[in-house]
Formats: C-alpha cells, sequence, structure tokens
C-alpha cells in the first residue's frame, strides 16, 4: 500500500491505494466519495466520469498511483459550496434528464465538460459527445434537452416527444 | 485485477530498465490494458506508466514533412494537434471510442496492441508510418504481422510514428456501435507515386493491404474506379454476431468507395 495524495474538489485528500486500486474505488471507498459510479467492467458506460486536471476520464481504468497528485472533481464538487446546483445539474432536473439516476453522475460529468469546450453545441454534437455514456432508463432525448437548456439554447419543456 | 507493482519513470531510460524485470509491461493510456487485467485475461508483476514521459509525448513536423507524433501522445491530442497538418488522422483519432478514452488512450498502445478492429493500424499502413522504438526505426509494411501480433520484441517501447503526410487522404468507419469500434474501416492515402488502402476490421489476419484497389485507384483515382473493384474474398474475413464475413468483404468495397469520394 502506498499513500496516494490528490486535490479533490478545490481540497487535499489521502488515502492508501494498491499498484491495481483504481481511481474509482479509490476515490468511492478511500474517500467515500460514492458519487461517482461503477456501471460496467468493461471500460464501456461513463457512469464513473470525473475530471482529471480538467479533462474527462473514465475513473474506472485510470489507476490510483499513476495519478498521484492531480487535480480531481467528482460530481460532489460540481455544485455550489451552499447546494446550489451547476446549471448542468438545474437543467437535468428540469427536463426530467434522469430516472434511475445511475448514469447522472457521469453525464453531468461529460456535459459539463462539452460545454466548456462548445458552449452552443448542436444537438448532433451533444449526442456525438455523450456517446460513451449509456443511460438503460432516459431513452436519451431528456438528457440531450437538459445539455441543450443548460447551453441556453431554446428547448421546448416537454417531458418527451 | 490481480496485484501488481505500478512504476512511474520520468524519462525513456527508466523506462526501459524498468521493463526488463521480468513480467514487466508498459501501461499506455491503460484504456485497453486495465479493462483485459480486470476481467484478468491478462496479469503482470509490474507495470511501468508511460504517462510520466514528457520526451515520448507531442507532435512535430521533421525536415522531410513527416507528421512526428511521440507515442505517449493522446488521441484527444492527435485530434487536436493535426487538425491543420494532417485532418484525415486528427479525424481519426477524433472517432475513436469517446471523448473519455481519447483523453487517456494513446497512439502507442494502440499500434502495440494491433487489435484487428483497431483505428490507427489503418493509418500508419495505409500511409507506410515508421514505427520508432528505442532500438530501431520500423516501416509499417514490417510491422503487422497478424492480429494483436507486431514486429515489437519484449521490452521494446513505441516512442514515435513518423507519417509522410499524403496529398489527399480520408479514414472511413463504418461504426459498431456497441463497442465504439470499426465494424469495418478503410484508410485510403494518396501520394504522389501511388495509392495505398488499408483495411481494419475485416481481417481476421487483423489490418491489411487491398492491392487490387490500390493497383486500380493509382491508375484512376475515381468513386467509379472503387465502385468498379470486386470486393475482396470473404474466405478470411471476420464472422461474428455483429456481420459474417461476406458481409465485411462488402463493406470493405463501401468503405473504400466512400473514402475516395470524401478525398476528391
Ligand atoms: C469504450 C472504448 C472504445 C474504444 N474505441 C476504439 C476505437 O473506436 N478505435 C480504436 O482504435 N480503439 C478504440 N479503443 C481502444 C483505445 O484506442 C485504446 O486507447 C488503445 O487501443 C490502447 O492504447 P492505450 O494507450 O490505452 O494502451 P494500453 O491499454 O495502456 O496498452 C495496450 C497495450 O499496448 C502496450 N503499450 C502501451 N503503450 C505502449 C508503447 N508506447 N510502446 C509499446 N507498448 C505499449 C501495453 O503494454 C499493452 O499491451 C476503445 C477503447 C474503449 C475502452
Ligand atoms: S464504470 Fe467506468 S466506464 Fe463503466
Ligand atoms: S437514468 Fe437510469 S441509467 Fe440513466
Amino acid at each position: 500500500m502506498t499513500k496516494v495524495t490528490m486535490t479533490v474538489n478545490g481540497k487535499s485528500r489521502s488515502a492508501e491505494a494498491e499498484g491495481r486500486t483504481l481511481l474509482v474505488d479509490w476515490l468511492r471507498e478511500g474517500l467515500r466519495l460514492t458519487g461517482t459510479h461503477v456501471g460496467c467492467d468493461t471500460t464501456q458506460c461513463g457512469a464513473c466520469i470525473v475530471h482529471l486536471n480538467g479533462e474527462p476520464v473514465k475513473a474506472c481504468s485510470v489507476l490510483a498511483q499513476e495519478v498521484d497528485g492531480a487535480e480531481v472533481t467528482t460530481i460532489e464538487g460540481v455544485a455550489g459550496a451552499d447546494g446550489t446546483l451547476s446549471t448542468v445539474q438545474q437543467a437535468f432536473q428540469d427536463y426530467h434528464g434522469l430516472q434511475c439516476g445511475f448514469c447522472t453522475p457521469g453525464m453531468v460529468m461529460a456535459a459539463t465538460s462539452l460545454l466548456k469546450e462548445n458552449p452552443r453545441p448542436s444537438e448532433a454534437e451533444v449526442r456525438h459527445y455523450l456517446e460513451g455514456n449509456i443511460c438503460r432508463c432516459t431513452g436519451y432525448h431528456n438528457i440531450v434537452k437538459a445539455v441543450m437548456a443548460a447551453s441556453g439554447q431554446d428547448v421546448p419543456a416537454v417531458a418527451a416527444e | 485485477m490481480y496485484d501488481f507493482e505500478l512504476v512511474r519513470p520520468t524519462n525513456l531510460q527508466e523506462a526501459i530498465e524498468a521493463l526488463q524485470a521480468e513480467d514487466a509491461q508498459a501501461l499506455g493510456g491503460g484504456q485497453t490494458l486495465l479493462p483485459t487485467m480486470k476481467a484478468r485475461l491478462a496479469m503482470a508483476d509490474r507495470l511501468v506508466a508511460l504517462s510520466g514521459i514528457a520526451e515520448i509525448k507531442g507532435i512535430c513536423t521533421d525536415d522531410n514533412g513527416r507528421i512526428c507524433i511521440g507515442g505517449g501522445t493522446t488521441h484527444a491530442a492527435v485530434q487536436s494537434g493535426c487538425a491543420e497538418t494532417f485532418p484525415a488522422l486528427a479525424s481519426l483519432a477524433g472517432r475513436i471510442g469517446d471523448p473519455a478514452v481519447r483523453n487517456r488512450g494513446t497512439i502507442g498502445g494502440s499500434l502495440a496492441n494491433n487489435d484487428p478492429s483497431a483505428c490507427y493500424p489503418a493509418a500508419a499502413l495505409a500511409c507506410n508510418a515508421t514505427i520508432v522504438t528505442q532500438n530501431r526505426e520500423i516501416p509499417a509494411d514490417e510491422y503487422f504481422l497478424g492480429m494483436f501480433t507486431t514486429a515489437l520484441e519484449e521490452g521494446e517501447i513505441v516512442t514515435e510514428v513518423k507519417f509522410p503526410v499524403p496529398q489527399a487522404a480520408h479514414y472511413e468507419k463504418f461504426i459498431q456501435p456497441a463497442s465504439r469500434f470499426p465494424l469495418v474501416a478503410v484508410f485510403v492515402a494518396r501520394y504522389a507515386d501511388g495509392v495505398r488502402v488499408a483495411v481494419t476490421g475485416a481481417s481476421s489476419d487483423g489490418v491489411f493491404r487491398w492491392g487490387e484497389a490500390e493497383a486500380a485507384l493509382s491508375a484512376d483515382f475515381s468513386e467509379d474506379a472503387a465502385r468498379g473493384l470486386t470486393a475482396p474474398d470473404a474466405g478470411g474475413m471476420i464472422s461474428d454476431l455483429h456481420g459474417d464475413g461476406a458481409y465485411r468483404a462488402h463493406l470493405v468495397k463501401v468503405m473504400c468507395a466512400r473514402a475516395v469520394k470524401a478525398c476528391l
């Protein structure tokens, strides 16, 4: 075991890690930050997406020791200190962009990165960017609407067409 | 995943030395190796992370006009860094997997792995890129030796890949949406001295050059010439639940024609 320290959601945090400890397990078990989810064993679902040094990555496919010293933002660090939801989180609520909520942390982290890179994406760009995020519930339409709304673009405020 | 020791060298020499140990393996972006190890389909006593080695990252142009990409350069960095200088390669990189995979996965890892459905092998072979290691330079024509097999020797690290830039090029990928890999994809590269066509996703021997298409397109670089080709033999093609060999063979021809059309 080795002590690994990262800046997580703005604070320096430490926990032990084996060579094989994945970033997602270090966050969930080491720091008890369980908002980041594990939805698959195959690096395909995106439920575990966090921002590593500002970029979205799948925390289930990064080794904790490898990124010792990095800066990480998880879903717990997205809302304001007083609990005010971020624009993307609020839009997911307003447009019913979730049902069971399992994929939502990854969706919000990915969508937040998209809007940072591309503040006014087209619907096609939203769908393309979120290709690595799998949702078993919503059918994606309301997720896409939420992201469009979060980018300040007009979206019909109906739950589903 | 079975446990292992993780080593984080900060320069190439340290990495080369760390890889001398028994059962040591390089870790690129981990986007293939870690899922494989999680499934216990692979194990190692020691992983040597290449991500801390600045000298094998980045993109530049050499005196011969070749685009030189460090082996540890991520797909995302190629997507943005080659957008002006080699748009066909940037576009290929930008369609690998998804944004999170592209932020970790590297060109060296993709070429070392040589998955029969991977994207970069098609570009490297179509351009006869040079694969550089700490020991030698290997032309792509001599590098790909069959599914998951390359000319790399134990402990050899892909440090750089050099691409002669084609006059025109396009990568046409027919995506297998569940895996995000190509079902079949074709890279067409046109040079002053002829056209090269490389196919991935189709053959059970991995990436290959389609000789008939190269001959026809070198004589007449047109969509009609591509459409007039006979699809390659379905015999050696991958057959699985996503598509049988005949379907893949047909797709090779269609993807090639689309790629040519996009070049014109
Ligand atoms: C959801 C998903 C979708 C994907 N879609 C695609 C796709 O559409 N097209 C595609 O081509 N790929 C795809 N991939 C694979 C991805 O491109 C991987 O990044 C790539 O195949 C391996 O690169 P890596 O840097 O992650 O290598 P790793 O996984 O770290 O390593 C792979 C192998 O290469 C070796 N290795 C790594 N770097 C080097 C080096 N510099 N020198 C020598 N050996 C090295 C390792 O020891 C290991 O054997 C996908 C992966 C995922 C998870
Ligand atoms: S848990 Fe990371 S991609 Fe599914
Ligand atoms: S809301 Fe249930 S998986 Fe997306």
